[in-house]
């Protein structure tokens, strides 16, 4: 899959910042404000979607790879569980295990910002791990897929 | 509740003429952007409807979803597809929908107006939120009421893409299965 011209490119490397940033922002104000992991981890794959597809699936394969697709999304499934571990330390699977404060700050509602990271990591990368590999797909060359 | 039904309307209008012709036309790309355009207003009617979270994602996942099935469409060399369906076929259809229509309409009779439900789970899950010390009670919902469920659903999309690295690699495959793919 090729990239497209230098405006498109230029105008990504422009914006791709701006959109990353809003989408890590949705994920860490999920508590607070209309949006959480589910949300903010698609429109981090949104954007990394974009220069998929102002670069081409070659470049940004050569760059990142879907080795770290995978680990990233990995690191947030087990990130979430371990979450929902930890609340042995209260009680029972996914109990309170942290003193939740509450109010409109950043560090409020316990374990739940953090989950919502877990999961945005999650999402995130998985959908982006999904969409190189079918960006991939029509190459058909062998061993382009999973290096 | 009232004020808002005019706009409800002229969306859910809106969003049945686009899917209506999402299905009808011959052009596969105009068919994706018209999904797009219901997806679209479905957001629209979430965030009239007080559901920002909703409208927040299904704004962002539809639009993923029509940049990936505009990128499959395009990928294609002929866009357009055969048009199948008799007159009997549509007039079958059409007769069933109606029934379906008047048994709905039947139903819809007893139900309670939106906006005022018959359980009162919803102040329960608001009285209770307070404890969990998110502000977003959406979220103290998703993700600590129901974490179970929010467990359940990150294992399914996990398992699913688990599934796309397994359908769409070429290592580890013989010739024959790629050249396969190839001619598909």
């Amino acid at each position: 899959m090729r990239g497209m011209t230098f405006i498109v490119q230029t105008m990504v490397m422009f914006l791709i910042g701006f959109i990353m940033l809003f989408g890590v922002y949705v994920v860490i104000t999920g508590h607070l404000s209309p949006g959480g992991g589910f949300a903010g981890g698609v429109i981090l794959a949104s954007g990394l979607l974009l220069v998929v597809l102002a670069f081409g699936a070659d470049t940004v394969r050569a760059r990142l790879g879907h080795n770290l697709a995978v680990t990233w999304e990995t690191l947030g499934a087990i990130g979430f569980l371990g979450i929902a571990l930890l609340g042995f330390i209260a009680g029972t699977f996914f109990a309170h295990f942290m003193r939740p404060a509450s109010g409109f700050r950043l560090f409020t509602g316990g374990a739940i910002p953090y989950s919502n990271i877990a999961i945005g990591l999650k999402v995130g990368a998985g959908l982006f791990g999904a969409f190189l590999m079918l960006a991939a797909f029509r190459a058909g060359e062998k061993g382009s897929g999973d290096e | 509740m009232t004020e808002v039904l005019p706009a409800l309307y002229a969306l859910m209008l809106f969003m049945l003429i686009g899917a209506i012709i999402a299905v009808e036309t011959r052009d596969l790309l105009s068919s994706v952007l018209c999904l797009g355009a219901v997806g679209l207003a479905l957001a629209v009617v979430d965030l009239v409807l007080k559901a920002p979270d909703l409208a927040l994602t299904q704004a962002v996942v539809e639009t993923f979803a029509v940049v990936l099935m505009i990128r499959l469409v395009v990928a294609r060399e002929d866009t357009t597809r055969e048009f199948t369906g008799d007159t009997l076929h549509v007039a079958f259809v059409s007769a069933l929908l109606v029934v379906l229509l008047l048994i709905s309409w039947q139903c819809f009779e007893g139900l309670r107006p939106v906006g005022d439900p018959l359980m009162t789970m919803g102040n329960e899950y608001l009285e209770a939120g307070r404890a969990t010390g998110a502000a977003n009670r959406v979220t103290a919902v998703i993700l600590d009421f129901r974490a179970y469920d929010t467990l359940g659903e990150a294992t399914v999309i996990f398992v699913a893409i688990l599934g796309c690295y397994a359908l769409l690699r070429t290592r580890g495959k013989t010739e024959p299965q790629i050249h396969a793919d190839e001619r598909e």
